[in-house]
C-alpha cells in the first residue's frame, strides 16, 4: 500500500516535458543567481583548478585567460541561450524534436544522457574521494585510469546510491540545498587559500605575483601533463559548459526565467566558480605538492582536507553531490524524452546506477579537462541548428520547426549538420593537431553552414515535388 | 527569533572566513582555524534552514 503510494506520487511530479512553462511557474532573478552560484561552484571546481597547475598554465594564463574566458561564456548564455528559452518556454529536448524529428532527437538524447551519466560520474568519485577519507582508502593518481582497490569501488557505490536516491524523489530539495550551501562552499574555497598561503610563502600583498608565479602558476606542466597556454585557459572557460549555453542545454532552466536578461545571471557562477574557485583550487593543489611531492595521489578530498580540514572535505562532499544531482536529474529528463511513457524516477533510478558505475573509473577524473571540452564539443551543433532555426530559417524563406510541421521523424539537415561537424572536429583533432578545447568555435561555424545548407536543399525540394 | 537566527547564520560564514585571513597575517594557526572553519559550518547549516529561500524551484 505504502509502495503503490510512493509510486503515485513519484508518477503525479509534474515538470512540463511536454508543454511550455505556465505564467504562475516562473522564477524570479533570485533563483537563478543562487542556482548558478550553487551549480559552478561544485565538485568540478576542485579538479579543474589543480589539473591547471598540473598542466603547467602560467599565473597570467590563469588570471587573464579565465576571466575572458568566462566573461565570453556568460555573454553566450546572456544572448544565445536565454532569448529563445524565454520566448519558447520549452525543454531542450521537446524543442529540438520539433526541429530535428523523433529519430535523430532520439540519438541526440541518448549521446546527451551518456554524457551527463559521465559527467555525474567524475563529481561522485570527486565526492568519494573526501568519503573515503576516514576508511583511509587508497586514493587514485593522476595517473590512474582503472580502479585502485575494493574500498575505492564500494565508497563509490554507496555515494552514488545515496545521490540517485536524491534524485529520484524530486529536484525540490537538491535545488534548495545547493542555493543555502552556495555562500558557505565559495567562502570555503577562499578560506582554504588564504590559509596555506603562508606555506607557499605569501605573508604580505606584495608576495602574492612572485608566489604566484614560482610556486603555484609556474608555467611548467607536472610529469606526462600537457602544456597550457592563455589559449587553452580562455578558451576552457569559455566552453567548459558549452553544452549548456551555446549547445543551449540551459533553454530547460531559462524557460522558467521572466525575463531573458536573467541568462547574464549566470556571472554569478562563472566568476565565483570558474574564476575565484578554479584558482583557490589550484593554490590548495600548489601547497598539497608542496607538502607531499608530485607523484603521489590525486584526490580532490584529501587535498581540502589538508587545507581546510573536516570543512573542506565536507565542502568536497556537498560540491560533489550538488553537481552530480542535477546532473543525473537532466541524464534521466534526457533518456526519458526517448520514449515519454517511461516513468522518470524508473529512468533516473536506472540512470544512476549506471552512472556510479562509471564512477569506479578514475580516468573520468584525472582527465575531466578533456571530457569536458569534448562534451561541449559533441552537443554543440544542435545548439547551432537551435540558433539558426530561431533566428534565420524563417527569414530565409525556409520552414523552422520543420520536423513537426513537414511530419518527418529525421531531419536531415540537422543530422548531417551535427555529423559533418563532429567528423570535421575528428579531421582537424587526427590530421591537423588541433586540440579538443578549440574544436568548438569552427564547429559552430561548420555546423550552422552546414543545417542552412542542406535545409535549403530538402525544404526547397519538397516545394518543387509538391 | 528571524533575526537572530539570521545574523547567526552570519556569524558562521565569518567563522568560515576571517580565521583564514588571521592564519595569512599570523596570528592564529591551521589547527585553530580548522576547528574554527568547523564551527562555522555547523552554525550556517544549523540556522540558515530555517530563514534562506523556503520555496526556490527550478526544475530543469
Amino acid at each position: 500500500m505504502k509502495k503503490n503510494k510512493l509510486v503515485a506520487k513519484l508518477d503525479a511530479i509534474e515538470e512540463f516535458e511536454r508543454t511550455p512553462v505556465p505564467d504562475n511557474k516562473l522564477k524570479g532573478l533570485k533563483s537563478f543567481i543562487g542556482m548558478y552560484a550553487g551549480e559552478h561552484t561544485a565538485g568540478t571546481e576542485f579538479v579543474i583548478g589543480p589539473l591547471f597547475v598540473a598542466h603547467g598554465a602560467s599565473a597570467g594564463a590563469i588570471v587573464i585567460g579565465l576571466f575572458l574566458g568566462n566573461l565570453l561564456a556568460v555573454m553566450s548564455w546572456g544572448f544565445l541561450t536565454a532569448p529563445i528559452a524565454t520566448k519558447k518556454r520549452i525543454t531542450l529536448y521537446y524543442q529540438l524534436e520539433k526541429i530535428c524529428g523523433y529519430k535523430l532527437v532520439s540519438i541526440y538524447n541518448l549521446v546527451n544522457g551518456l554524457m551527463f551519466c559521465f559527467l555525474a560520474g567524475s563529481m561522485i568519485a570527486v565526492s568519494a574521494t573526501a568519503v573515503g577519507i576516514p576508511f583511509d582508502i587508497t586514493m587514485p593518481t593522476l595517473e590512474d585510469w582503472l580502479p585502485t582497490s575494493i574500498g575505492w569501488i564500494i565508497t563509490v557505490l554507496l555515494v552514488g546510491v545515496v545521490i540517485t536516491i536524491v534524485a529520484i524523489l524530486g529536484y525540490d530539495q537538491v535545488s534548495r540545498f545547493a542555493n543555502l550551501a552556495a555562500p558557505w562552499m565559495i567562502l570555503i574555497f577562499l578560506a582554504a587559500a588564504f590559509a596555506v598561503m603562508p606555506e607557499l610563502g605569501i605573508h604580505s600583498f606584495s608576495d602574492v605575483w612572485d608566489v604566484a608565479n614560482t610556486k603555484i602558476w609556474t608555467g611548467i606542466p607536472l610529469e606526462g601533463q600537457s602544456k597550457f597556454t592563455i589559449w587553452h585557459t580562455t578558451f576552457f572557460a569559455w566552453f567548459a559548459n558549452m553544452a549548456m549555453h551555446i549547445g543551449m542545454a540551459d533553454l530547460s532552466i531559462f524557460r522558467y526565467a521572466r525575463k531573458w536578461q536573467y541568462g547574464f545571471s549566470s556571472a554569478t557562477g562563472m566568476y565565483l566558480g570558474h574564476y575565484l574557485a578554479w584558482m583557490a583550487s589550484g593554490i590548495l593543489y600548489a601547497y598539497f605538492l608542496t607538502k607531499f611531492g608530485s607523484g603521489g595521489e590525486f584526490a580532490p578530498g584529501k587535498i581540502a582536507y589538508e587545507a581546510a580540514g573536516l570543512a573542506g572535505a565536507i565542502c568536497v562532499v556537498i560540491a560533489g553531490w550538488t553537481t552530480a544531482n542535477p546532473t543525473i536529474y537532466r541524464a534521466g529528463l534526457a533518456f526519458q524524452s526517448i520514449n515519454p511513457n517511461w516513468k522518470r524516477w524508473k529512468v533516473t533510478l536506472v540512470t544512476g546506477l549506471f552512472t556510479s558505475v562509471a564512477a569506479f573509473f578514475p580516468a573520468l577524473v584525472m582527465k575531466l579537462l578533456d571530457f569536458v571540452a569534448l562534451y561541449g564539443f559533441v552537443l554543440m551543433p544542435m545548439g547551432a541548428v537551435i540558433f539558426i532555426d530561431f533566428y534565420l530559417m524563417e527569414k530565409m524563406g525556409l520552414q523552422s520547426f520543420y520536423a513537426e510541421k513537414a511530419n518527418v521523424r529525421f531531419n536531415w539537415a540537422a543530422g548531417i549538420a551535427w555529423f559533418f561537424t563532429l567528423f570535421m572536429g575528428l579531421i582537424f583533432f587526427l590530421f591537423f593537431d588541433v586540440e579538443v578545447y578549440f574544436l568548438g568555435l569552427p564547429g559552430w561555424f561548420i555546423a550552422s553552414a552546414f543545417y542552412i545548407l542542406i535545409s535549403f536543399m530538402i525544404q526547397k525540394r519538397k516545394i518543387a515535388i509538391a | 527569533m528571524r533575526k537572530l537566527l539570521i545574523l547567526l547564520s552570519f556569524i558562521g560564514l565569518g567563522l568560515t572566513i576571517v580565521p583564514s585571513v588571521l592564519v595569512l597575517t599570523g596570528d592564529i594557526n591551521m589547527d585553530q582555524n580548522k576547528k574554527l572553519m568547523m564551527i562555522g559550518t555547523i552554525l550556517w547549516f544549523g540556522t540558515v534552514v530555517f530563514w534562506m529561500n523556503k520555496s526556490k524551484k527550478i526544475v530543469q
